[in-house]
């Protein structure tokens, strides 16, 4: 694997090495000396044609602490002002001799483009393209999911998958990258999905998906989901008529006070709830919601890095073990958890 | 009209019938039939290949005046010979738009300067293409152009009161509209079909309905005002169903697909590379086999190649930053070739209908679309059905690059083009554009 795109192209035994691998970056994260030398001397340029301060900094604290070298490009240039063309920015990172690049970009599938185009033979690693996807995300969702179920099944998470798990994802499935990416990750690691928002934000298609389609939020929390992940939702949506109000969204699909109750009454002491952030508290999630116990939004941010550190370490040493025959170099100069088991898949 | 030389064609199967000779003097053929000879004339051997008359487009982007970074007429044109066709009707959307007598009397003037085929400049149906007054439809009829084809290609006529008056205005002359039916508020901001695909891809869709529901209008207005309404790059299994519908109440419509929706299905954005990010955008594979359905069962008329070539910057960007459309004028006979003949849907007489005498008869253009008999005008192409070649757009005449097929074996080659008489193309290449003075 070269690149990092989608969600949709990760195998399952990919997918869990870069668990297991942001497991062993946690622990380093962990240490008073939070840096490894792991990718001294490589370029890694975050490359930002969106403005996304939280996944740019977690991004760029990830490349920091495995020692690379960071540059941060905002590119001008939007969908109604065209700046410097992507072909002419990425021909200029080549020639700076960028090793990854990390992109960020309101359209869908302009890291795909950059990472086929030929004009520049970096890594590329999708940061959120438009309404496609954010691998990322969706694998630091999955690490916060894996180490709850692995908590709540008292195992150790490292090498384990999500089986047997009941995620519903709530909110503008039509909009989020979030949800995609989470969709393909999820269905890979074994866990089953429901998607739940008003039939205005869900995707023409979304037939043949592989989940389970609800318009009825208190109908899925009652069938016990294992972690409810409230997505944003943009209150321009109302203008254009994808609901009548933000009061009548926040009061059927909105993660309020009554839902959170809900979650007791049904006996669901392990289900937790998600938010990729930046919340709108009062709209899709209530701040007793948020902030309650139940709520994973800070342990997602902290996990960001760390799966961000493993996707890099593992983009730019060639350490797949899918891809044969290359050696995995050393990422502990002192003594850290080694990985001992493989998952079958 | 002086002579162009003369030429006497051996052996060609005439639309794919009989093999037979035709003897080519002074723009028109003189003589058809078996064992002919001509002293003097320059003989080509067409054993082996098929005759067909010229091809005429309907839909063809030639960007000049305006755009002459993308295409010119002079290159469109090159372009059009070399894709066996003989007439190209040139869409208003230019800069300045046609939609004044002035400006199709240019576009038509550049033309005759380049020989290379005949131009008929389609007239912008409003102002500006803005879709808020009618353009003078009768300055353009009435000019040197002689337009009789209207259309707002790119945009929709959407305002229904506009449509019908445009509808009814034409009969004055015997014009048509052309219209682009894409309703504006279902597509804002489109990418690509709406379906499985987008849904994945994560693109704003571009919904069938937006399609068919303004034919649905269309059709009905065209019935209630008794107008010939003809419909541009027919691209949904629904459209056909209407158009259907339409023709079997003999209403005056006509409808047009072109050869990339012919073949070509979402399936391709997957790779978000540009060059198939066309409007109206390729469709899913049930669409192509009712369009295939469609075209050979005379419910879409004719093939518009909606050629539309762009500079590489307009491709070499994001799939959302990138202009909409592809070059097809050198590849249409092949395509259609491939998807429909050797498929046997049609056979190469119906090739000739629907790539010439159909569209000519739409565009009324009186010396295209002519059976290949004595007393027509020398408009013929030649065509090797045997032949296969690799699409390589770097080595087209036109100056777009943008062609969906790059990469792609495909069948049918055109070996000759004969425009009033005159070799455009030989042996596959360009020859010469008919001297100006000739007219
Ligand atoms: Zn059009």
């Amino acid at each position: 694997m070269k690149h990092l795109l989608s969600t949709q192209d990760l195998t399952k035994a990919d997918a869990v090495q870069i668990l297991d691998t942001a497991e062993e970056m946690a622990a380093v994260s962990d240490r008073e000396v939070k840096k490894l030398p792991a990718l001294r001397g490589r370029t890694v340029v975050n490359l930002f044609f969106e403005d996304s301060t939280r996944t740019r900094i977690s991004f760029e604290a990830a490349a920091k602490r495995l020692s690379a070298d960071v540059i941060n490009f905002a590119a001008k240039g939007s969908s109604v002002s065209k700046g410097e063309s992507l072909k002419d920015t990425a021909q200029t990172l080549a020639a700076m001799g960028a090793d990854a690049v990390v992109i960020r970009h309101w359209a869908s599938g302009a890291p795909v483009r950059l990472a086929t185009s030929g004009w520049i033979d970096a890594a590329v690693v999708n940061a959120g393209d438009g309404t496609h996807e954010h691998p990322t995300q969706a694998l630091l969702d999955a690490f916060t999911m894996r180490r709850n179920w692995a908590r709540i099944n008292g195992t150790a998470s490292a090498g384990t998958d999500l089986a047997g798990m009941k995620v519903a994802i709530v909110g503008d499935i039509l909009h989020s990258r979030v949800a995609r990416s989470n969709l393909w990750l999820l269905r890979t690691l074994g866990a089953e999905v429901t998607m739940v928002a008003p039939p205005t934000l869900l995707p023409v298609g979304i037939a043949d998906w592989p989940c389970t389609v609800s318009y009825d939020l208190d109908e899925t929390l009652a069938k016990g989901p294992d972690a409810v992940m409230m997505l944003r939702v943009q209150g321009e949506r109302m203008n254009a008529a994808y609901f009548p109000s933000t009061r009548e969204y926040s009061r059927l699909w909105g993660f309020d006070d009554r839902r959170l109750a809900a979650l007791d009454e049904h006996g669901l002491d392990g289900t937790i709830i998600m938010h990729p952030g930046p919340m709108n508290r009062g709209l899709e999630i209530s701040s007793a919601a948020a902030d309650s116990p139940r709520s994973t939004v800070l342990q997602q941010v902290r996990n960001g890095v760390s799966v961000r550190m493993a996707a890099l370490y593992l983009l730019l040493s060639g350490g797949f073990r899918s891809n044969a025959g290359t050696a995995l170099p050393d990422i502990r100069p002192t003594a850290a958890p080694v990985p001992t088991k493989e998952t079958a898949s | 009209m002086s002579t162009t030389g003369s030429y006497l064609i051996k052996g060609a199967r005439i639309a794919g019938g009989d093999a037979a000779d035709l003897l080519v003097e002074n723009g028109f053929i003189s003589a058809a039939g078996t064992s002919l000879s001509a002293a003097g004339a320059t003989v080509v051997d067409a054993d082996g290949l098929i005759a067909l008359p010229g091809l005429v487009d309907l839909h063809t982007h030639l960007r000049e005046p305006g755009r002459e970074d993308a295409e010119t007429v002079e290159t469109g044109t090159r372009a059009a010979a070399l894709g066996g066709f003989t007439a190209v009707h040139a869409m208003a959307n230019s800069s300045p738009v046609a939609d004044t007598a002035g400006v199709v009397e240019q576009v038509h003037t550049l033309g005759r300067q380049a020989g290379w085929a005949e131009v008929r400049p389609v007239g912008a149906v409003t102002v500006g293409l803005a879709g808020e007054r009618l353009a003078e439809l009768g300055a353009m009829a009435d000019s040197r152009a002689g337009v009789r084809v209207f259309s707002d290609d790119g945009m929709c006529v959407w305002d229904p009161v506009l449509m019908r008056r445009a509808l009814e205005y034409v009969k004055a002359f015997d014009g048509v509209i052309a219209q682009h039916a894409q309703e504006p508020r279902l597509t804002e901001g489109a990418q690509m079909n709406e379906g499985a695909v987008s849904a994945v891809l994560g693109m704003t869709g571009w919904p069938a309905v937006a399609e068919e529901s303004i034919i649905a209008r269309d059709v009905l207005l065209a019935q209630h005002v008794d107008s010939r309404l003809h419909i541009c790059h027919v691209s949904t299994a629904g459209s056909v169903e209407i158009i259907r519908w339409a023709k079997q109440r003999g209403i005056k419509v006509t409808a047009e697909v072109t050869p990339h929706h012919l073949w070509l299905t979402d399936e391709l954005v997957r790779s978000y590379d540009p060059v198939f990010k066309v409007n109206p955008p390729l469709r899913t594979n049930d669409d192509v086999l009712a369009l295939r359905a469609g075209l050979a069962d005379g419910t879409i008329d004719v093939i518009g190649t909606d050629h539309a070539p762009h500079p590489s910057e307009a491709k070499e960007c994001e799939w959302a930053q990138a202009a909409m459309g592809m070059t097809g004028l050198e590849t249409a006979l092949s395509v259609l070739q491939h998807t429909m003949v050797d498929t046997g849907l049609i056979g190469w007489s119906d090739v000739a209908r629907i790539t010439s005498a159909r569209p000519a008869r739409i565009g009324r253009l009186a010396h295209q679309g002519q059976p290949l008999a004595a007393g027509s005008a020398a408009n013929i192409t030649l065509v090797d059905p045997a032949a296969r070649w690799t699409v390589d757009p770097a080595a087209m005449a036109t100056k777009g690059r943008n062609s969906p097929f790059a990469g792609r074996e495909l069948p049918g080659r055109v070996v000759a083009t004969f425009f009033k008489g005159h070799p455009t193309v030989l042996e596959g290449t360009l020859n010469s554009p008919l001297p100006a003075e000739a007219e």
